[in-house]
């Protein structure tokens, strides 16, 4: 397995939208690298004739009877937000295009 | 007059019943005690004080009318700060919850309220529940009350702290890869991390969803199986919750205090012993199953190759799912917003400037680490090759449990260590759980009982572990262990504690 760089640190830090300033990269790149070494160990007994398990006990679709419950009150769940106006989230520009 | 706070819940539910003492005075007591021992402990990030009287009134005007209660009812609780209580701010440990109050009660949240126990307040822990010693909290140290320079473990450090400090007779904790267990074994009190799925999710602050756990903390085995029966069983808000009834655990802990364990197969695990323990953690351990072969107990040894392999496995699969499920605070709808100090305010760069000054160091970690480990290109290698090491851990404990009916282990390989000690070193931090990660990836449950101190002085934890769906199991040997060894001791291990500075 490839070690793990910090271009690469800093490239996956942005896909987990985690802005990092150059000395938080450096430590952590150097942090994750001895990290990863010690874990890859996994990939030496997962052969391929081993089945994944995603979840520790069987897990089965569950239902509930299709009767509508009362939601959160709204002006309690907004009371929570960083910012709220006419009974919505107010949230910055979402698309970057002008 | 007895100082309420020193009572086991079970005491203190009796005298309560018996109208003896008040639930007033018992949570007053606790208050005080609160008061006097926080600046030196910080167990707490919020104290309730107001709504825990005004519940310990209604309980005790409730029970002087004739009505029939819960049998912990005006037993106060404490709960740890991942939990979701309405009205009372709830952080996990983090700037980016910093002052957030739920509109919603967790499903334990409700069941507590319901029983009528009056919660004394939220407990420190480690942000979002990632770390062993309390010390990556947001808000600052809890300190050991065996000597305060010590971690109290963690995550749920607050609430173990409480526990064995008499700030609290009953705590609630969470256990994703031991942080029941662990501060129950640094602490000197007990910790039981239920069956996965024998305790609802609902209203848990999410870490690691196929790992997560909450369950009781206490300083008695008997009061954690109260504890566990007002919380646990099926609730139709949480999908993965067992839908069927919970084993006797009160009693089978009644059961075990009799201290006969005739017939009971305990299976030593070999990879948990030995190298890397050290020597007080190891001396306890086998004079503890000398105790367990005295009480009747059959002592075999077993083998769980693929144990040297469940350290990496968790540290793959937990930062995997922590990524996911904290991709939610991303600035919009609840806790912190940041805007960039430079470019364009966008959502996506909001959300980026927001994790980045909300979120600390060791979660940073992770989730950065999960997210490696879930991207195109490695997922087959790392998070691919963890979930097989899933099954062959999965695979080992149904060989061991096919000859065996618990399994046990030291809980920790050390005692407490020193605050700052392994802190800026992770990798020696995540070793502190190598002996209780292995039932987090397997699903079943464990408890940590204090069997002793170290050569240092420190409490030492013995595990106990049992097939799924066998919790009961857990109360009755480690119920038969504290009897035998309190009857050894001539008392209750905390009695060894060092008394804490009292501020006035």
């Amino acid at each position: 397995m490839s070690t793990l760089s910090r271009d690469e640190v800093a490239r996956v830090a942005a896909l987990a939208r985690i802005d990092l300033t150059p000395a938080e990269l450096d430590r952590l790149a150097g942090e994750l690298r001895v990290i990863v070494d010690a874990v890859a160990s996994v990939s030496t007994v997962a052969t391929a004739d081993v089945p994944a398990t995603s979840h520790p006990l069987p897990l089965m679709n569950v239902f509930r009877a299709d009767i509508p419950e009362p939601s959160l009150p709204v002006a309690e769940v907004l009371a929570g937000a960083p910012a709220a106006m006419e009974g919505k989230f107010l949230v910055p520009q979402i698309l970057e295009e002008d | 007059m007895t100082d309420l706070t020193r009572l086991t819940a079970a005491d203190l539910a009796g005298r309560l019943t018996s109208r003896d003492v008040s639930s007033v005075e018992a949570t007053q007591a606790h208050l005080d005690r609160i008061a006097a021992v926080e600046p030196a402990l910080h167990s707490f990030l919020y104290v309730n004080g107001d709504e825990a009287l005004a519940t310990a009134r209604d309980v005790d005007s409730r029970r002087a009318a004739g009505e029939k209660l819960h049998a912990l009812a005006g037993v106060p609780i404490a709960i740890k700060d991942i939990v979701v209580t309405k009205g009372m701010p709830t952080t996990a440990g983090s700037k980016i919850l910093e002052g957030w109050i739920p509109p919603y009660d967790a499903t334990i949240t409700t069941r507590i309220r319901a029983a009528g126990l009056p919660i004394l307040g939220k407990t420190n822990m480690d942000e979002f529940a990632m770390g062993s010693s309390t010390e990556h909290s947001a808000f600052g140290n809890t300190h050991n009350p065996w000597d305060l320079d010590r971690i109290p473990g963690g995550s749920g450090g607050g609430s173990a702290a409480a526990v064995a400090a008499y700030e609290a007779p009953l705590a609630i904790g969470t256990d994703t890869g031991g942080s029941i267990r662990q501060p129950a074994a640094v602490t000197g009190t007990v910790g039981v991390k239920p069956t996965y799925g024998g305790v609802s999710r609902y209203g848990l602050i999410a870490l690691a969803s196929s790992l997560d756990q909450a369950g009781p903390v206490t300083r008695t085995v008997l009061d954690s199986a109260l504890l566990h029966e007002l919380i646990g069983g099926h609730d139709p808000r949480d999908s993965t919750s067992i839908d069927e009834p919970l084993p006797g655990l009160v009693a089978a802990a009644r059961q075990g205090r009799s201290g006969d364990l005739t017939g009971m197969r305990v299976g030593v695990i070999s990879e948990l012993t030995g190298e890397g323990y050290q020597p007080g953690v190891r001396a306890r351990f086998t004079e503890s199953l000398e105790v367990l072969r005295g009480a009747g107990a059959e002592i075999v040894e077993v083998s769980c190759p693929h144990f040297t392999y469940a350290l990496g496995a968790y540290y793959l699969i937990l930062p995997s799912e922590a990524s996911s499920n904290l991709a939610k605070f991303d600035g919009m709808r609840f806790g912190l917003r940041v805007e960039p100090s430079e470019g364009k305010v966008t959502a996506e760069s909001v959300m980026g400037a927001t994790r980045g000054a909300g979120f600390g160091d060791e979660v940073k970690r992770r989730i950065i680490l999960g997210t490696y480990a879930l991207s195109a290109g490695y997922y087959d290698a790392y998070y691919g090759s963890a979930q097989k090491v899933r099954t062959l851990i999965q695979r080992d404990f149904a060989a061991a449990f096919a000859q065996t009916d618990v399994l046990v282990s030291p809980t920790t390989p050390t005692t407490a260590f020193k605050l700052g000690e392994k802190l800026d070193d992770p990798l020696a931090m995540y070793l502190n759980d190598v002996a209780t990660i292995p039932a987090n990836l397997a699903g079943i449950p464990g408890l940590s009982v204090p069997n002793g101190l170290s050569d240092d002085g420190l409490p030492v934890g013995f595990q106990v572990l049992a097939p799924a769906k066998a919790d009961d199991r857990l109360y009755r040997v480690g119920a038969a262990l504290e009897a035998l060894l309190e009857a050894q001791w001539g008392g209750p291990i905390l009695a060894k504690a060092p008394e804490l500075e009292v501020a006035r």
